[in-house]
């Protein structure tokens, strides 16, 4: 009869464990909040199912433990009873999807309003992009990428110009500002995801994937790459600092625009044309 | 003996341990299809090959739609080509027939004349690519080309494979003998059936590439 | 069918006479070599094909120690990023194809369908040789990707490309990778051949008698499984294909163009999502050709060994149909972060989250079962009530990242390592423990040895338990997977050292019990207790054999005739709490249900 035991310490230890496991998520700091209130219901509702399945079938198995001189029931099945669970499952799975497909919604549907910044991953490291005073991020194509022009720009897109380029891995973000990460991989599969903003997207090349979230605390955040990406996966990090306004323009002040990098390497006739295009408009 | 089968569904909701159900039950003779094992098995496989074309024809279609799609020619041989697996198919059916009617001499000489044919039409689809890459069509040059060589040498493999059952076939068929009429029967039909789904496939693929 | 009397009712049934297969060529082997190497009977192929998932399957086990000991304690043993990810990719593919699959289709499909339709063999022995010498091959292929230069695939299981065909992946530009494709496609050809004679044998080759809704649900879901596998493997076979050529002929199936460490790469155009979804169009199902004949097996072992008749017999295959259909539309629940259009999120939570519905049935009727049963604690029990625990766990944790916005923080992290393996790594695991239990008197004539089974037992399921319970936390906090060096992330809110040292060690406790169980299986194979004819006492054929062991041919010289379904346990008014399936009615007069 130890199993009985075994059955009652794995279901209550359980629930024990959960209840004092100091691993938990950090505290939030972006608007996902809806995603942490779907996963604690879900938390309840199936650990709620877990907790009576197991004690349940602890008491069968202690109940109806064997005995020579007694015969199990001969019941081939109970239309009502199946029936009934059937359908109080499907209850239960139509209150946590329901609040889960309102969330996604809201994660897919990107508010008006909301400024961009591109992040850029690569084996391994990150590279940001924000769309300078235009407030358009200049269109880019992976085979103008060399050394004078790392992100790969397109000159003659009269929006690329005044694009501010961060080559670096660390990253500034607005404080309660809706902001959408425009996702662009260079060689193979990456994810950028910093826990404390909960959401995450994986940065395919060839394409451009999004998210968007609002962060609602200033501070500083680890960020991770979440897609196996090749030998140097677990050192790709970096940080986003999320600040006021104040303290973001002097970053964004100190990064160097499309037009100086080019001006930097002695590119003036690149600028040229650009400026020629621009004027087209 | 054969007997009429219940749908699916009317199989599924019997309830087993029900005394009018066991009564049924117990006369069932166990097979859930009247067809012979071999016959079912070859659909299985052509079901199977017909799932892996579906999916490259999936994926396929999902390629064509970008814009540096550019559509490959077909060289006249292909027709030929096409043209001989039509015909292997229709000498097919006349084996079917002389096997029917026991005509084992011809359906022999008949048997022959397909594994020729179906080894002219390998050697035409090399003679094909060969053309192709001296026209500086290789494979990695679009995903036209890609795909044309993909369905072709899948194609080719399926054809090989069928050849290894012809041997089997024509093995049976040579040294025919009155055991064995049933079985040599029954392998001619398997074969042929095959054939002519090799054709459907070559006709599908052929015709993909014509159009896009 | 008040018209027919009783007496009719027994006088029609023992009219009815047993069926031969018609002229079916029985093979027989003549040497050594016909007998157990090239054999063509089902049973000793089964046994092949489990000798050889067991024997890779020990090599996924120590890659998972060793994978253990660096996240735990790095250093000790002495390892690089390349080598940690190829452990991490050897041991997933390992584990989820080569073993897994293998055995419950390969090993229990070829050992038990035969036996439990009531058929002297296979319906094509010979091809069913075959399929397992070309899965030996594939194995072979697999292994030899050890002893090449670069060594094997570390590209993850998932063999993502761009990464996996590139040079910053190990094994990604040499043969590693090669080999694993080639592998995979020389695997998926031997399985067609296998599972073809196991849908046909079902099919057409079942006994006098055994309807479908008689077989034991140990067929139901090893059959369903391998219909699955009919329409998911070739989905694999494509992508293996495609994703070889454009490593091997640079072609741009799945490469777009990119530019990696500075240097442009020739290809353009792809789409590596593509290869995404045709390989989870494969993966999904690959989960339920996994679980199925688990599902099966486990309604089986909980039924025998509580005494009493699986609860809702219909219901249950219903359920295995039911969710095999539905395995193959909610593949894209695996790529919900993955970059897809974000649309199709809606649908597949959707029908992932409906699928949820079949399988708690599943569920409950197990627990239902139990219910009023009579229950033996034996150890193929004991497996089976830690096989529901851990699979409801793992099922209910699968309720949260099928639920596409509750996956958004979860995916890519632990909680995914751990939901599932708790629901097909441990579940489907113990199962396949429980059954070894239970069906090796029949295989070998004598019972394990019990003492050391229970120790097996305990440290199994309280090892695995303890391993991925905790594990789900360290997903909740953000720590993600396929991390070489493991360290104190700056969002983590405790520190995760201590309790990834206590998951290794009882990793390597539970993986060292299973050297326990493989010492019971040598010694008690030769000096067990000797178990004789039907010592569960179950109902279904495969303890109906004319000698135990099961020796060539299965049944005596006329095949059974089945005359009623494989769970007839404690009928009321029977003489004993089980009647065999080929009991005629006559037999067991008295029995309330051959009386109504």
């Amino acid at each position: 009869m130890f199993v009985v035991l075994l059955v009652l310490i794995v279901i209550l230890g359980s629930v024990v464990f959960h209840m004092v496991s100091p691993w938990w998520w950090s505290e939030i700091a972006s608007n996902w909040v809806g995603m942490d209130d779907t996963i604690i219901l879900t938390f309840w509702i199936t650990g709620a199912v877990f907790v009576a399945i197991g004690l349940f079938m602890a008491y069968c198995i202690w109940k109806f433990r064997y005995d020579k001189d007694k015969k199990a029931e001969y019941e081939p099945e109970n239309s009502k009873l199946e029936w009934t669970l059937t359908i109080l499952t499907t209850i239960g799975v139509i209150a946590l999807l329901a609040p889960g497909l309102i969330v996604w919604n809201n994660f897919v549907t990107v508010p008006k309003g909301a400024y961009e910044i591109e992040v850029v991953g690569q084996q391994w490291g990150w590279m940001y992009r924000l769309p300078g005073k235009d407030g358009v991020l200049g269109t880019t194509s992976i085979k103008n990428i060399d050394d004078d022009n790392p992100f790969g720009l397109n000159t003659d897109d009269p929006y690329s110009l005044d694009d501010v380029l961060v080559d670096a891995d660390d990253l500034h973000i607005l404080l309660d500002r809706p902001l959408k990460l425009n996702l662009r991989a260079l060689d193979v599969l990456h994810d950028f995801y910093v826990p404390q903003f909960r959401a995450k997207m994986d940065m395919v090349p060839g394409t451009i994937t999004y998210y968007w979230f609002t962060p609602i605390k200033t501070g500083e955040y680890e960020i991770l790459c979440a897609e196996y990406c090749g030998t140097g996966h677990y050192a790709m990090l970096g940080y986003v600092y999320v600040d006021e306004q104040k303290e973001y323009d002097e970053w964004v002040d100190e990064q160097m625009t499309f037009e100086e990098v080019l001006a930097s390497n002695g590119k003036s006739d690149l600028i040229k044309i650009a400026l020629n295009k621009k004027n087209d408009l | 003996m054969e007997t009429k089968k219940d749908s699916i569904i009317d199989q599924l909701t019997q309830k087993p341990w029900d005394p009018a159900q066991v009564k049924i039950d117990n006369s069932h003779e166990g097979k859930t299809f009247n067809l012979h094992v071999g016959k079912l098995g070859l659909r299985y496989l052509m079901i199977v090959s017909t799932i892996m074309f579906c999916l490259f024809i999936v994926t396929y279609g999902d390629r064509m739609i970008y814009d540096d799609w550019v559509k490959m020619p077909e060289p006249f041989l292909l027709w030929i080509n096409t043209f001989i697996l039509f015909v292997s198919s229709i000498i097919f059916i006349r084996i079917q027939i002389a096997s029917k009617k026991n005509q084992f001499k011809k359906a022999k000489r008949d048997l022959i004349l397909v594994g020729f044919l179906a080894l002219v039409f390998l050697i035409g689809q090399f003679l094909v690519w060969q053309n192709m890459v001296d026209k500086g069509y290789y494979v990695y040059g679009s995903p036209a080309n890609a795909y044309f060589y993909l369905f072709t040498a899948l194609h080719g493999l399926h054809l090989l494979g069928g050849l290894v059952y012809w041997v089997m076939t024509i093995r049976k068929v040579w040294n025919i003998n009155d055991i064995d009429i049933r079985k040599a029967k029954h392998t001619i039909e398997l074969c042929s059936i095959y054939w002519h789904f090799l054709l459907a496939v070559w006709i599908v693929l052929f015709g993909l590439m014509l159009f896009t | 069918m008040a018209a027919d009397s009783y007496e009719d009712v027994v006088k029609n049934k023992e009219s009815i006479p047993a069926l031969e297969v018609a002229p079916q060529d029985l093979y027989h082997a003549k040497s050594f070599w016909t007998k157990y190497i090239f054999c063509q009977d089902a049973k000793v192929i089964g046994i092949q094909y489990g000798l050889t998932a067991v024997a890779i399957g020990l090599v996924g086990l120590v890659s998972s120690w060793l994978m253990r000991m660096q996240i735990a304690f790095p250093g000790l043993i002495p390892m690089d990023a390349a080598q940690y990810y190829q452990l991490v990719t050897m041991h997933g593919m390992i584990m989820v194809v080569y073993l897994l699959t293998a055995l419950f289709l390969g090993g229990f499909g070829n050992y038990l369908i035969p036996l439990m339709v009531g058929a002297r063999d296979m319906v094509f022995p010979y091809v069913n040789m075959v399929s397992f010498w070309v899965f030996f091959l594939a194995v072979i292929i697999l292994a030899s990707s050890y002893f090449v230069p670069g060594g094997p695939t570390g590209a993850g299981w998932t063999l993502y490309p761009p990464q996996a065909i590139t040079s910053g992946t190990p094994g990604g530009d040499g043969l590693g990778i090669v080999l694993m494709l080639v592998s995979l496609a020389v695997f998926v050809i031997g399985f067609t051949m296998g599972g073809l004679n196991y849908v046909i044998t079902v099919l057409q080759a079942r006994t006098r008698g055994m309807t479908l809704m008689r077989l034991p649900l140990t067929v139901w879901g090893i059959f369903t499984a391998t219909v699955l596998a009919l329409f998911a493997f070739p989905a694999l076979f494509v992508a293996g294909i495609m994703m070889t050529l454009d490593n091997m002929l640079g072609t741009s199936f799945f490469m777009p163009a990119i530019i990696q460490f500075g240097e442009k790469l020739t290809h353009e155009g792809g789409s590596p999502i593509l290869f995404q979804h045709l390989f989870w169009f494969f993966g999904h199902p690959e989960v339920y050709i996994v679980a199925l004949p688990a599902f099966g097996i486990v309604s089986d072992l909980i039924s025998v060994h509580a005494r009493k008749n699986i609860f809702g017999y219909r219901m249950m295959v219903w359920a295995i149909v039911i969710i095999g259909g539905l395995s193959f539309v909610v593949w894209a629940h695996h790529m919900y972060v993955a970059g897809m259009n974000p649309w199709f999120g809606f649908f597949f939570a959707t029908t992932t989250l409906i699928i949820a519905v079949p399988t708690a049935i599943k569920v409950y009727n197990w627990v239902l079962t139990l219910w009023r049963g009579n229950i033996k604690l034996t150890l193929p029990m004991l497996f089976s009530i830690a096989f529901i625990i851990t699979f409801v766990n793992g099922g209910l944790t699968g309720l949260f990242l099928g639920n596409v916005a509750v996956d958004v923080p979860l995916s890519d992290t632990y909680f995914v390592v751990a939901h599932f393996h708790m629901v097909m790594g441990i579940a489907p695991v113990l199962v396949i423990l429980g059954s070894v239990y239970h069906w090796f008197p029949l295989i070998t004539g004598r019972f394990l040895n019990e003492r050391l089974g229970k120790i097996h037992f305990w440290v199994t399921f309280i090892g695995s338990y303890s391993i991925y319970f905790p594990m789900h936390y360290l997903g909740f906090m953000g720590v993600t997977r396929r991390y070489f060096e493991v360290f104190e992330g700056e969002a983590f809110t405790y520190s995760i050292t201590g309790i990834n040292q206590f998951i290794t060690v009882a990793a390597l406790v539970t993986g060292a019990a299973q050297f326990l169980f493989i010492y019971n299986i040598i010694v008690s194979s030769k000096f067990g207790k000797k178990a004789g004819k039907n010592p569960w006492k179950a109902c279904s054929l495969e303890w109906r054999t004319k000698d135990v062991p099961p020796t060539h041919g299965n049944f005596d010289k006329e095949l059974p005739v089945v005359y009623r379904w494989a769970y007839d346990y404690s009928v009321p008014g029977a003489d004993e709490d089980y009647i065999t399936q080929d009991t005629p009615p006559s037999a067991v007069a008295n029995a309330r249900a051959e009386q109504t």
